[in-house]
């Protein structure tokens, strides 16, 4: 293997770690305060990604779109998706199965993750989508003399980056986020104590989804869409908020940069294993530490 | 009245099956798909949802086409029983792992295992013929030589015979005292082990079950269509599993075939008059059961029948849902 191809998987791995750390956040966010692994969150990456596809490659067709705007159609189509479809699923279903098992409320996502996937095909129909006008506009730079992308390689790392530290500022010097880090903690004293359990609960789902949907768009203009990519996101993501600690948030920033620079190294040595790789890393972590990297012990409930 | 629908049932697929050729091939598909939900219900019943167990289906699939293409005469039956075998050292093994694990642990776990084993199998292709899967040869079934549709009658009949020993079997482990301390494992695993059982132990015994059960369907639907794939293995295949489960409930061991009925209707009327949404109104199905009978099929009857008592009921009904 040669300096090149490290430096080239380098770059790859932390381009990705990012993406899959936009998507972790939102799921490990959503998990820590709702207590459900939201299946669904898959789904909304797709949607993420489909429609900024849409949008930037409608602004094309208006004929002078800036780089700005396209990047902007990016965001925009994120906030937009994770927004509507993000109330859909806390006000029609979600709430309605608060209350009941672990079980039954992972179910649930996963039927509202049935549902999207077939309107996603309905919507955009079956063939691959791509934004990749995008990661031309940015142009190259040359680093040791390995080519990259900006977008790639600045632009994806700086975005998940700069989420992290928004969320979390938001988290400890907001006042909706203190009282997501105390629902979070402990909801029924939360609750006690005059937070309005309810409204922390969404607040938190539209930004968890909003985030899922973040991972998509910006994953538009590097690959190529077609059905199935949400599928392959929410397992992935799962493998990675289970290696940190579900509900850890900087955890999950580890976990997503171990887990992406694995898989890109994979892809440059041992192709074959690309795919299973963020799964040996789970199952050997999850071996030693049960609950998973960062998780804090907790009393056994009799 | 769980008699007679299990009566009913058998009449009907018997009858249905010799009658109309066609409908042969999704009976038996039926009847596989119940084993599998039948299997996943076992861990229902201790309160864990696997979202991998198609794997088992995958691994027995896979040993009944490696031994059928390397022993060309080997007969159906063997076939089958080396397939169910490999299933369960594989689900004793990977037991060990994963019993450690409760709730989405446990199910991200299976699906994670599951995922390995599906990508493995797409990627090597000199030995398991990649996504295109492995083709085999129709085998001799009980050492008679059959032509395709005296083949799809005898394993219909094998099905059958299969479904209603371990339907049976199954229900009676339910009552049994090792499945009582498995659905404890769901109510509280504390009081278990202050009993002096090893939850550990327990969900173990419960998950070979459920690999090996998993496994027979696997095989059997290897068998039928004379090719595996790694799709058999795909999670999507495992939730088409746990959704099965779900419809019929974790109440009763009828559950699996009555929640396989449901899907292989819904799937019959999704490829007839609403292809493309097929997986939607899975999802519809999957949110009407959930809100409105969350017990299941079983759940409805079983509380019909409780009813009919005047509320006497000698046991209580062991729901999918908790109270919290």
């Amino acid at each position: 293997v040669s300096a090149d191809l490290i430096l080239l998987a380098l770059a790859d791995g932390f381009s990705y770690a990012g993406l899959l750390f936009l998507v972790a956040l939102g799921l490990t966010l959503i998990f820590g305060v709702l207590n459900i692994l939201n299946v669904a969150h898959g789904s909304l990456y797709a949607f993420g990604g489909y429609s900024a596809a849409t949008l930037v490659i409608w602004s094309l067709k208006g004929g002078q779109a800036s780089s700005a705007l396209l990047l902007a159609c990016l965001f925009a189509a994120a906030l937009v998706v994770g927004i509507v479809l993000g109330l859909a699923l806390e006000l029609g279903l979600l709430r309605r199965v608060q209350d009941k098992d672990p079980v039954v409320q992972l179910l649930i996502t996963f039927a509202a993750f049935m549902i999207l996937e077939d309107l996603l095909r309905l919507a955009f129909g079956t063939q691959p989508y791509s934004a990749s006008e995008v990661v031309t506009r940015l142009g190259t730079v040359d680093v040791f003399g390995v080519t990259y992308t900006n977008y790639q390689l600045f632009l994806i790392p700086g975005v998940a980056l700069v989420a992290y530290g928004a969320l979390q500022y938001f988290l400890r010097a907001t006042r909706v986020g203190k009282q997501i880090v105390a629902a979070t903690h402990n909801a029924e004293v939360a609750t006690a104590m005059g937070i309005n359990a309810r409204r922390i609960r969404l607040v938190t789902f539209l930004l968890g989804a909003v985030l899922g949907a973040l991972g998509g768009a910006l994953a538009a203009p590097t690959t190529s869409l077609v059905p199935g990519v949400g599928t392959d996101m929410i397992v992935l993501s799962f493998a990675v908020i289970a290696t940190a600690g579900l509900g850890q948030i900087t955890g999950a920033l580890i976990a997503a940069l171990m887990i992406g620079l694995a898989r890109s190294i994979a892809v440059y040595t041992i192709p074959e294993l690309e795919v299973v790789v963020p799964y040996l890393i789970m199952v050997l972590v999850l071996l030693v530490r049960p609950y998973g990297l960062f998780t804090v012990a907790k009393a056994r409930k009799i | 009245m769980v008699r007679t629908i299990a009566i009913g049932g058998v009449a009907a697929c018997l009858v249905l099956g010799l009658l109309f050729p066609w409908i042969k091939t999704p009976v038996i598909v039926g009847l596989c798909y119940a084993l599998a939900a039948l299997g996943v219900g076992v861990l229902m019943r201790a309160g864990q949802v696997s979202f991998g167990h198609a794997m088992y289906a995958c691994i027995a699939g896979y040993t009944v086409a490696f031994l059928g293409r390397r022993f060309p005469g080997a007969d159906a039956l063997l076939l089958l029983v080396a397939g169910v075998g490999m299933s369960v050292i594989a689900g004793a093994i990977i037991g060990v792992f994963v019993v450690r694990y409760r709730e989405i642990f446990f199910g991200m776990l299976n699906l994670a295992l599951s995922m390995v084993l599906f990508s493995l199998l797409g990627k090597f292709y000199e030995v398991t013929g990649g996504t295109d899967g492995l083709r085999i040869e129709r085998p001799t079934l009980a050492g008679v030589v059959f032509e395709r549709a005296g083949f799809e009658t005898a394993l219909l009949v094998v099905a059958l015979v299969l479904a209603i020993l371990l339907g049976w079997a199954v229900q009676r482990y339910y009552h049994s005292a090792a499945g009582e301390a498995l659905a404890g494992v769901k109510t509280n695993e504390t009081r278990l082990e202050y009993l002096g059982l090893s939850s550990q132990r327990i969900l173990w015994n419960g998950y070979v079950l459920s690999a090996g059960l998993v496994g027979l369907s696997g095989a059997l639907i290897a068998l039928l269509q004379g090719l595996v794939t790694p799709e058999s293995g795909y999670w999507l295949r495992s939730g088409e599993y746990v959704f099965i489960a779900i419809l019929g409930g974790a109440a009763h061991a009828l559950g699996a075939f009555m929640g396989a009925f449901l899907f292989e209707l819904i799937k019959l009327v999704a490829a007839a008059y609403l292809t493309g949404i097929w997986q939607l109104l899975l999802g519809v199905t999957l949110i009407i059961v959930i809100l409105l009978a969350p017990g299941g099929l079983t759940g409805l009857l079983l509380a019909r029948r409780e009813r009919e008592r005047g509320g006497a009921a000698l046991e209580e009904p062991v729901r999918v849902t908790g109270e919290g």
